[in-house]
């Protein structure tokens, strides 16, 4: 194992001191998997915070009844850009960053396949986002561009047609998140590419880091769905421009089908953002556990489980669009169906902190707030399954809390504790315990308040996407709530920046592998030289670093 | 998270119970409203009756105290124009809550009025009883991991004097059981298999495909951002009722909805009466609710919809059946003009009005509410304002002030003119 002996001085490697613009330059024409990782973390994460501002002005305006903080036309496009932006602007990017950063250095490769098209994936996505964002910009200039995309993040027909979507603000939409999928599936062909044909000696695929399954399954996921979203588009595109009638029931187009299109793309995407986030809980809870994760086999075998039901069950978004009773049936029961496997990883996760030596480092705390979330996120997921529960709760207020458990406290959780515990590798620096708590503590709280009464004023009748509501109706308390809880997010997640820049700019050298872990990214130096490995290692079990840790008790007796 | 569930245990469930609604039912409706300063004008009290008899209970009909006594009358709509009249004097009783800019809001229900689980019709009263069987598995559920994770996070931290001592040492490595693995997947697996067949059920009862017996037949047509409602065959001689934005049905007997859009989704969700159901251009859908009792039910437009999504309000008054028979008969037939207001009726033809607007006899325009009897209503702008002369007089000067971005242009009218409309429309009773 002579192989996985630690070369940190080679680790700054090319760039040297040569100045800003060569450095900015070294940044931009990169194919590096490893910058291009950090990159779309980076970029990901600056979305986030637009998002975030879209999100703090919609609390503002909902903070009473008949506010009149915003106008009705701004407010629905603030709701279309932040759900747009953190879908596919902030969910995909990061989570396909951490993808990119991680998977050759967990399975032991210098790069991924094709290291081009992983850059050129990033710079689509780059370029669709600012073309998405150019909407901002685009309307004052040009008569009739429109201004930013207003009718959803779902943009059902025919809300979206030429006769109720005048300018251009929906072809922006279009366009924009057509460029930045494109990018998408590329860097899901390189991820199967790689994960296939790039792994070191002895890493079979059952011996695979968890979170490599899950990015397996994210890509295959988006190859199979993706594709849908974009010749949807293409189609509403050419309603748009070119006089064709897919979704036009005027004539005789279907409004249905959109919905059939969009959500067969649609839910798919939202495991797309879910699995990466169990990945690092997969990666995280046992290092910090100090266990093995409990039950590999049927992990594996409950992610694969998740990718097949997840293409069949689209249509529990539609429930209330008048389907059959049958078509209701079938759905509701794929969707109970899929809370099986999700289960079991919950368990999973459990068994694997019994008995341990549970270490509550920040990712540590991060991954316990993301399980203790995501158990309230899919129960309340499993009450929307239920059909006529749904009749009631489906586009209500009950809704947004409850996929904001799922996506926030499950997905974003998860990315901050993705931060928290990979930062070092990428950085050689540990960002500052205290400050981490902190963020977690006041993020929660924050959290907390402004997503659980949600489900209460879901509960008492409130339909989202409303820009102002009635008074007296008994949502004006849950309201308030709700938005005293955003600043303690935005302080939440100004205290990681800080921390982030900080360490960045003060932070002291942590060493190679400052969590003491087992799988193959931390048999590198810290951070890894481009070339990742000098000698490709050789896997000989699941848990690499443990054999070598544990020469008396390998692992590999086990599998 | 904790704080999460001790803010169901403590805050939420006194307000989604039904039993706790019970407490609201004390107050009469009317102590929550004060007279506001729009309509103390003159020019409002003189269209109002000065004979004005105390109103109604049109608060939420699950809040009367004594629902099933015999007598529904205290608790009912108008039954005839005399009543309607005085139902119209609510708009001297509204809630004291605006906002700079808006003009008063319609009579309010207090809290509870949209609840899910207030249900007062078979479909509502189904998903209700679903819903706590769904809730309490869920609950419990939660409660087992949750309490475990916390178990787990108590017990297996690692202690740090402990953590010196067992430095060298890691826990002992389990790296899976088939047997404990199998119960973890075969017991969710039975709990999802009951919930669906208990899904199953309801919605075999929620969902028909055919009208109760004796069902009420009314379509149901989402515009952008309004509500149309027809009663095509109910008076059985050909005549057909239009009306706009308030529904009213008869107490206890099946009302069957057939939903469509004149331009895109919508979705009309009245939670006491029933569960959503969009309304999608080019399709017809259904759904069907019975009112238990007599009174106002609220709700809105559930899909989004484009700019005044928010102000696609939806309000059902259901009425004994013998008020609802007078007030379709009454519907069905021309308003009677009063003789001071021709020149009004005059104007309302020979402006753009009657492009979008039809008042039976006068004008036929199908893109926004029909006007026949328009006066014979509580608010206007699908219910984002109480029926007044002042409201209707700001409404016609400018809509956009009032719903911004709704499809109704300001005529640029002069006050003369204004005048003359809003004394026309005021009479169509």
């Amino acid at each position: 194992m002579s192989t996985l002996t630690s070369h940190t001085a080679q680790a700054n490697d090319s760039i040297g001191d040569r100045g800003l613009m060569a450095r900015l330059h070294q940044w931009t024409v990169t194919v590096d998997h490893k910058r291009l990782g950090i990159m779309y973390v980076g970029s990901g994460l600056l979305f986030f915070v637009i998002a975030g501002i879209q999100a703090t002005l919609m609390r503002l305006q909902l903070i009473a009844p008949v506010n009149d903080f915003l106008t009705p036309d701004t407010f629905n496009r603030l709701f279309t850009m932040h759900g747009t932006t953190m879908v596919f602007l902030v969910g995909m990017p990061v989570l396909l960053g951490f993808g990119n950063y991680l998977v050759p250095l967990m399975i032991g490769a210098r790069d991924m396949a094709f290291p081009r098209l992983n850059a050129f994936g990033f710079w689509l996505f780059i370029f669709g986002g600012l073309l998405l964002y150019y909407s901002y910009i685009g309307s004052a200039g040009l008569y009739g561009a429109g201004s930013t995309p207003d009718a959803g993040w779902f943009m059902y027909a025919p809300l979206t047609s030429r006769t109720f979507s005048r300018g251009n603000a929906t072809d922006y939409w279009i366009l924009g998140i057509m460029v930045s999928g494109f990018g998408s599936m590329t860097t899901a062909v390189n991820l199967v590419a790689t994960i296939f044909s790039m792994r070191c000696p002895g890493m079979t695929l059952m011996r695979m880091p968890l979170l490599v399954w899950m990015m397996i399954v994210v890509a295959v996921l988006i190859l199979a769905v993706m594709p849908v979203l974009t010749a949807a588009q293409v189609m509403l595109l050419f309603d748009r421009s070119m006089g064709a009638h897919f979704f036009d029931p005027q004539h005789d187009g279907s409004a249905l089908l959109w919905q059939h299109l969009f959500w067969f793309f649609g839910h798919p995407e939202v495991y797309i953002l879910i699995l990466p986030a169990f990945g690092f809980i997969s990666e995280i809870v046992p290092v910090f556990s100090r266990k093995v994760i409990f039950g590999y086999p049927l992990m594996v075998a409950a992610t694969v489980a998740i990718c097949f039901i997840s293409l069949g069950v689209w249509a529990h978004h539609m429930f209330v669009a008048g389907l059959s009773p049958f078509l209701n049936a079938l759905f509701a029961a794929s969707t109970f169906l899929i809370s099986v496997p999700t289960g079991i990883k919950i368990f999973n996760w459990l068994g694997t902190m019994w008995g341990g030596r549970i270490r509550f480092d920040v990712p540590m705390l991060f991954a316990t707030g993301f399980l203790s979330l995501f158990i309230f996120g899919g129960l309340t997921g499993i009450m929307l399954a239920v059909v006529p529960f749904d009749w009631q709760l489906s586009d209500s207020y009950f809704v947004v809390g409850h996929f904001h458990y799922v996506l926030i406290g499950g997905t974003l959780f998860g990315i901050f504790g993705a931060i928290f515990y990979w930062f070092p590798k990428a950085f050689g620096k540990k960002l500052d315990e205290r400050l981490g708590k902190w963020t977690f503590w006041i993020f929660l709280i924050g959290f907390t308040l402004t997503f659980f009464p949600m489900h209460i004023s879901g509960m008492l009748g409130m339909p989202r996407r409303i820009y102002t509501y009635q008074p007296d109706r008994g949502w004006e308390l849950w309201n308030l709530i709700s938005t005293i809880g955003v600043p303690l997010q935005i302080l939440g997640v100004l205290i990681l920046v800080w921390n982030i820049l900080r360490t960045l700019v003060r932070g002291k050298p942590c060493g190679d592998d400052p969590w003491d872990a087992w799988t193959l990214e931390w048999a590198t130096s810290s951070p890894p030289p481009e070339w990742n490995f000098h000698e490709i290692p050789v896997c000989t079990s699941r848990r690499p670093l443990w054999d070598l840790k544990h020469p008396d008790d390998p692992d590999e007796h086990y599998e | 998270m904790l704080l999460g569930a001790l803010l169901v245990l403590l805050g939420a469930l006194p307000v989604v119970l039904p039993g706790a609604q019970a407490a609201d039912a004390a107050a009469p409706g009317a102590s929550r409203v004060t007279t506001s300063s729009v309509d103390s004008t003159p020019a409002a009290r003189a269209v109002s009756d000065p004979a004005r008899k105390p109103l109604p209970v049109i608060c939420a009909p699950g809040l009367a105290p004594n629902p099933d006594a015999g007598d529904a009358r205290g608790v009912r709509g108008p039954r005839d124009l005399r009543d309607m009249r005085d139902m119209r004097d609510m708009r001297d009783m509204r809630d004291n809550t605006t906002s700079p800019g808006m003009l008063d809001r319609p009579p309010s229900s207090g809290a509870g009025v949209t609840a899910i689980f207030g249900a007062d019709s078979p479909p509502s009263e189904s998903i209700r009883q679903l819903a706590w069987l769904v809730l309490g598995i869920c609950a419990g559920i939660f409660m087992i991991v949750e309490g475990l994770l916390i178990v787990a996070v108590i017990r297996f931290r690692r202690r740090r004097q402990a953590a010196q001592a067992a430095q060298e040492h890691e826990p002992t490595q389990l790296y899976g059981s088939n047997p404990i693995e199998l119960a973890w997947t075969i017991v969710p697996l039975l709990i999802v298999f009951v919930l669906g067949l208990v899904t199953i059920r309801t919605i075999r009862e929620v969902q028909l495909t055919e009208p109760p017996e004796g069902s009420l037949r009314v379509q149901v047509i989402g515009h952008q951002w309004w509500w149309e409602y027809r009663f095509p065959d109910e008076l059985g001689d050909g005549r057909e009722v239009v009306t706009a934005n308030e529904l009213v049905v008869p107490v206890g007997r099946p009302v069957w909805l057939e939903l469509e859009s004149a331009d895109v989704v919508h979705s009309w969700w009245v939670p006491r009466l029933a569960g959503k159901t969009d309304c999608i251009p080019a399709r017809t859908n259904v759904t069907w609710f019975q009112a238990r009792r007599a009174g106002l039910y609220l709700g809105q437009c559930a899909e989004y919809c484009g700019t005044q999504h928010a102000n696609m309000l939806l309000r059902v008054t259901a009425v004994p059946p013998d008020d609802f028979r007078a007030w379709l008969e009454h519907q069905a037939t021309p308003a009677v003009v009063d003789a001071g207001v021709d020149e009004g009726q005059r104007l309302f033809a020979a402006l753009a009005c009657l492009n979008c607007h039809a008042i039976d006899g006068v004008s036929a325009g199908m893109f926004g509410p029909n006007l026949s009897h328009l006066a014979s209503r509580e608010t206007i702008g699908s219910g984002i304002v109480p029926l007044t002369r002042a409201n209707l007089r700001a409404w016609i000067a400018d809509p956009q002030k009032l719903k911004i971005g709704c499809n109704m242009p300001s005529l640029k009218l002069d006050d003369r003119q204004l005048d003359l409309l809003t004394d026309y429309l005021m009479t169509l009773r």
